[in-house]
């Protein structure tokens, strides 16, 4: 059987792809949407939520390690909530001439 | 029912593609609503793929968590006024921060139960840790700066340079050693520096410097959450951390350059404070040779104008004198007159700052143009407004070689017919440096509180005595 590739490889190989991905999409944004560019790409930076589910969520976890996932939870969604409405809030403002 | 680790893959490609197309939206004004709500959709289907996995099993902290950060979150998104979009954007940067570092050790500490630890993996945490520590103590002094709990002006002192880059290397030595030999005393001590390096990375530079420095910290969110990606093997988190990653260095880039400065001049060099003399103004205006006008000139020259181009700068959110400005904008439309906003891409505290403001006041975004797009305009127009602008307009940016901000690009309002400076002192912008634009023939200012400054215009024009 062939060696299996690293998964830590593979996980190198979706960065660097997404780097590229990234920097050709934001070059892409207009600079009058800098500050909802900021607020949206801090809600989505919320993502870290699936780690802190992943660790508040473990039934073998002791209680200290649920607590610190639970702080996670908690931080994380007031990123996500309050970041995607915020950016929400933002962007309806922007309007064309009437 | 529980997803399988396959179909939960599937659920992640498709959220993160969802992101992607959510910046994708951004591009324009128009799709851009469609685009957050893209991402609200990828975090959605994120969320909801990971609790059916099967290694999320024990629900109570994650609901009460997850219900009061909504509450929590919704209620600051709703009340917070668009001025102080800096500082919230800087809280929110910290809590992502906190969240990896807790997300890491949390990890280490399940892996260290399962018995599961490797030096590959322990390198991944200390990267988790660390970048995420440096976000969140570096958001939280930004934050105190953008709030005004701490003084803006950069803190300096002998050997801080050493200073940080001993602590950086001690960082780096026991992220090594913990890598290594999993203990939990140097995984603590790398914590506890590494929070410390983002308080003595942020303290010197100075308020103004804050567009720079938000995206910085915004960038630092997108890594730490990469890190975390690759201590748990999930595609998705690495995909979202070199996105948001990638943004944030893309706009601390294009900050940089519109101040003709490098990342690293920005980061060490602790330019510019926000303190100053506060002396009377007409004196020392006059003292100097600087012409200063009534607010009944400027009025005159607006109304009978072609064309007036208003360029805002921070003093315009200090005064909140953006209503003001669109009523202003009203009036003189009335009377046929043509009006631009012009906007320097470091103007305000963070990226776009301006944008949202003008927006908030109902100015439509297609009467706001960006620096390249409005400098042709200049010399074919008669009356420039400065509305608590000053660097972004300062001819000594091309004129100057010997000035500290020569070469940085400016907005040319100097070229206009007739240049107004709302100004509340003569004291100097936050670089420090003389405006050569003051005295100029053509230039005059208007001392006072920006936004009273505009009302008596308005009501000037409303009055019509011509």
């Amino acid at each position: 059987m062939p060696e299996a590739l690293d998964p830590s490889l593979v996980a190198l190989y979706v960065f660097v792809l997404a780097c590229f991905i990234g920097y050709w999409v934001v070059w892409g944004v207009t600079p009058s949407l800098h500050t909802p560019l900021v607020a949206l790409t801090n809600a989505i930076s919320g993502i870290v939520l699936v780690g802190a589910l992943l660790v508040a969520g473990d039934p073998e976890a002791g209680l200290f390690t649920q607590i610190i996932g639970f702080i996670a939870v908690l931080l994380a969604s007031i990123n996500v909530f309050g970041g995607f409405l915020v950016t929400h809030r933002m962007l309806s403002m922007f309007k064309k001439k009437k | 029912m529980t997803l399988s680790v396959n179909l939960q893959a599937v659920a992640y490609l498709v959220s993160a593609v969802l992101f992607i197309l959510a910046l994708k939206g951004l591009t324009h004004p128009a799709s851009a609503r469609r685009g957050n709500l893209y991402g609200m959709l990828g975090m959605l289907i994120a969320v909801v793929a990971t609790l059916m996995g099967d290694q999320v099993q024990s629900y109570g902290f994650i609901i009460v968590g997850m219900t009061l950060g909504a509450v929590i979150g919704v209620i600051v998104a709703l009340r917070i006024q668009m001025t102080a979009m800096p500082q919230l954007v800087a809280a929110l940067h910290s809590f992502v921060g906190m969240a990896a570092v807790m997300v890491a050790i949390g990890t280490f500490l399940t892996k260290r139960g399962a018995g599961e630890l490797n030096a590959l993996l322990m390198g991944e945490i200390s990267a988790g840790v660390v970048i995420g520590a440096i976000t969140f103590t570096g958001s939280v002094i930004a934050f105190g700066k953008l709030q005004g709990l701490l003084s803006g002006s950069p803190v300096k002192f002998k050997g801080q340079h050493l200073l940080n880059a001993l602590l950086g290397i001690a960082t780096l030595a026991l992220a090594v050693h913990f890598a290594m030999t999993g203990s939990l005393i140097s995984l603590t001590l790398m914590t506890l520096l590494a929070f410390t390096l983002g308080v003595t990375l942020i303290i010197p530079i100075g308020g103004a410097d804050m567009p720079v420095i938000i995206s910085m910290l915004n960038s630092y969110s997108g890594w730490a959450a990469a890190a975390t990606g690759f201590t748990l093997h999930n595609n998705l988190l690495i995909i979202v951390g070199a996105l948001v990653g990638c943004s944030g260095a893309i706009l601390s880039y294009i900050m940089c350059k519109a101040m003709n400065r490098s990342i690293l001049n920005v980061v060490f060099g602790g330019f510019g404070s926000d303190s100053g003399g506060e002396d009377s103004a007409g004196a020392v205006a006059a003292g100097k040779g600087v012409k200063s006008a009534a607010v009944e000139d400027a009025v005159y020259w607006m109304e009978d104008a072609n064309r007036v181009i208003i360029i805002p700068g921070y003093g315009m959110a200090v005064a909140q004198a953006q209503h003001a400005l669109k009523e202003l904008m009203e009036l003189l439309e009335a009377r046929g007159v043509e009006v631009k906003f012009g906007i320097h891409p470091v103007a305000g505290r963070m990226p776009g700052h301006m944008n949202v403001l003008l927006a908030e006041a109902d100015i439509p975004y297609d009467r706001v143009l960006e620096m390249d797009e409005i400098n042709p305009d200049f010399p074919s127009t008669d009356v420039v407004l400065v509305v608590g602008a000053n660097d972004v307009v300062n001819p000594a940016a091309k004129e100057d070689k010997t000035s500290p901000i020569y070469g940085m690009p400016i907005l040319e309002a100097g070229r206009a017919r007739q240049v107004y400076f709302l100004k509340r002192s003569m004291r100097p912008g936050y670089s420090g440096v003389d405006n050569l634009l003051f005295y100029q023939e053509n230039t005059s200012l208007v001392f006072g509180d920006a936004k009273d400054t505009i009302e008596g215009m308005n009501s000037a024009l409303k009055g019509g005595g011509h």
